[in-house]
């Protein structure tokens, strides 16, 4: 994104940012050009309603499955590759492998839930983005990329009385 | 009273940005120690194991003991921090941070005992699970195995569950600070803005590592427990020790949270943060823990008494009224008798009070791990198998600089991390103040805008 094609103004409170953004909707900004930034979450407010819709809680569950059918394989296939002298009794042990399944089923879930977070938040993204230090003092930046000819005033003109001037 | 978004960014902002000539003294102080610890350990490389005390029968001694209890303190911070966020208890906010910075370091120091106890720590890949062509291992069988598994997976675990939310302080940090500081924080940020969906995918797999992470850390010390329990050794062959370990843990672990608070508190000024209610619910919480505590002893004890199986009750006599005597009341008291009095009067339930209950519960649980683990090894079956256990110089430098390695990392991750969570504390001053949560609370003024709140009418 060129930088330059943002727009942005910053409000003092998450209800002038809620106006803010419902303006910029009435006006027809499309919900993906619009940028919140805040310096903590607001569950309560529709600041970005299409933000919210992640598969991260299934991507989680299906890296647990992933996890455990490794820690089942792994264990299982290596007691059998590689059998220890065991008198008789069982070579695969359902009781104590499922202990190293149940543990491999948990980190499953957990590097998936982080990969998935990196991925989709995104980080580890350092390019020119919108952004304006104020917002660590509480300030919300509420933004809009890719605006262009008369749009761009129409933009313009909702940022004014919002608090802050378009940047 | 509530607090600014720039007055929180500046109190906790000051610890990291600001270093005092004492910050200087206690690092070199716990360095020096941590340093004879290594030094120690150096020898016992240099000169082979037996330099330690242990040897037939009690092949485990300090290291095991200091193993399981570092294991143990580690439950004070995921865990509870996981179940704090569940149940969205608001005055959990200022200690989530603080509690799981416990969690990676003492599990980290805790993991490193059974490379110590090694002797030859360079051969320690092979309890890697691999599969090999050596014959005997990997043997899954083992719950050695099982504990490598269990906490490589909560180390991991609870470093996610404590970078996850640090990552906003990070960019807050690099907002604030400039030159070097500024730098690093930018690494150290991730490329953290601060967008709606940054905020909603990091909230939503907080939410999930805490469902995630309160079954491994349950797991990870019943593992532990069962390396005593799967043997048949005298008064370790039991089916209460999971549970027993694992209320032990949490037991031991929110001491040592109350402990690390009230230095944090003090040295670091967050009265206003680490606040007395903070120190009253964690010390009704320990209250809890340690009327656990002494009704699992009390149940494991009786039952063995009970049974009065003779291999057993010798045990149990060696701790009661034999040579362990001393050390096995001096630890019913400091888990029970001091601390009950303390934490179940509310007037004594102070910050010193629940201090000096958290240190008696440290030091008491150190010497429950001792205990359980010292007379069963000494006193198994037959008579030829007796034998005693003392401490050697190295044992006890070594387990010293662990308690001042928990310490310094500690004291260095205050110095470039906010010890406490400041995005979080700001939703909490946000509630206390009673400002806005939703969109439905907000008075919608109407102008030429002409905004569309949900839940408002405009």
């Amino acid at each position: 994104m060129n930088p330059k094609a943002a727009l942005y103004t910053m409000c003092s409170d998450p209800a002038s940012a809620q106006r803010t953004v419902d303006a910029l909707l009435s006006a027809g900004v499309r919900t993906e050009d619009i940028t919140v930034i805040s310096s903590e979450p607001f569950d309560g407010f529709e600041l970005a309603r299409h933000e919210k819709a992640t598969l991260m809680p299934w991507l989680a569950v299906l890296g647990a499955i992933l996890g455990g059918a490794g820690g089942f394989l792994l264990v299982s296939q290596t007691q059998m590759s590689y059998p220890i002298v065991t008198g008789g009794m069982a070579i695969v042990t359902p009781w104590s492998n499922g202990i190293i399944t149940y543990e491999l089923t948990m980190l499953g879930a957990i590097l998936t839930t982080l990969l998935v977070l990196i991925l989709t938040a995104p980080l580890l993204r350092w390019k020119q983005e919108p952004y304006d230090q104020q917002v660590s003092d509480g300030k919300i930046l509420v933004g809009v990329t890719h605006t262009s000819g008369n749009f761009d005033e129409k933009v313009r003109e909702i940022f004014s009385p919002g608090g802050g001037a378009a940047k | 009273m509530t607090k600014t978004s720039e007055q929180i960014n500046q109190d906790l902002l000051r610890p990291v940005g600001r270093t005092s000539p004492r910050f200087f003294f206690v690092v070199a102080t716990l360095g020096l120690i941590v340093l004879a610890g290594f030094s120690a350990w150096g020898y016992q490389l240099y000169n082979g194991v037996g330099v330690a005390g242990i040897r037939r029968p009690v092949f485990w001694g300090f290291y095991i003991t200091n193993f399981v209890f570092w294991i143990g303190i580690s439950h004070a911070g995921t865990l509870i921090s996981a179940i704090l966020r569940l149940s969205n208890a608001g005055w959990r906010r200022p200690i989530t941070r603080c509690a799981e910075v416990i969690t990676v370091f003492a599990l980290s120091i805790g993991a490193m005992f059974p490379l110590i106890h090694l002797g030859r720590p360079w051969q320690a890949f092979w309890l890697a699970p691999y599969p090999n062509q050596r014959g005997l291992w990997p043997n899954y069988r083992s719950p050695l195995v099982w504990d490598f598994f269990a906490i490589n997976t909560y180390l991991i675990g609870s470093i996610t569950f404590l970078i996850l939310p640090i990552i906003p302080d990070f960019a807050l940090a690099r907002d604030k600070f400039s030159g070097r500081r500024k730098k690093l924080y930018t690494v150290l940020s991730l490329g953290w803005r601060g967008t709606q969906r940054q905020w909603h995918r990091l909230e939503t797999a907080m939410h999930i590592m805490a469902i995630v992470i309160i079954p491994v850390a349950v797991s990870v010390h019943t593992i532990v427990s069962w390396d005593f329990a799967m043997t048949p050794v005298p008064m370790w062959h039991s089916t209460i020790f999971a549970p027993y370990f694992v209320a032990g843990a949490i037991f031991s672990g929110i001491a040592a949270l109350i402990v690390a608070m009230v230095f944090l508190r003090h040295f670091l000024r967050l009265e206003e943060y680490l606040q007395p209610v903070c120190f009253d619910n964690l010390g009704k919480l320990l209250l809890l823990m340690s009327l656990l505590w002494f009704y699992f002893v009390f149940a494991e004890r009786l039952t063995t008494w009970y049974g009065n199986e003779s291999s057993e009750i010798a045990v149990l006599w060696l701790t009661q009224r034999g040579p362990y005597r001393y050390l096995f009341w001096l630890m019913v008291g400091c888990n029970f008798v001091i601390p009950f009095p303390l934490l179940a009067i509310k007037r004594l339930r102070t910050i010193t009070g629940t201090f000096i209950a958290s240190l008696a519960i440290v030091i008491g649980m150190w010497l429950e791990r001792y205990l359980i683990i010292v007379p069963s090894l000494s006193r198994k079956f037959l008579p030829y198998a007796w034998g005693t256990y003392r401490p050697t110089w190295v044992e006890i430098t070594i387990t010293a600089a662990t308690f001042a390695g928990m310490a310094l990392l500690y004291v260095i991750f205050a110095k470039f991390v906010p010890i406490i969570s400041i995005w979080e504390l700001k939703i909490g001053e946000r509630e206390t103040a009673g400002l806005p949560q939703k969109a439905s609370e907000v008075e919608v003024a109407s102008g030429p805008l002409r905004p569309v709140v949900r839940g408002a009418e405009t």
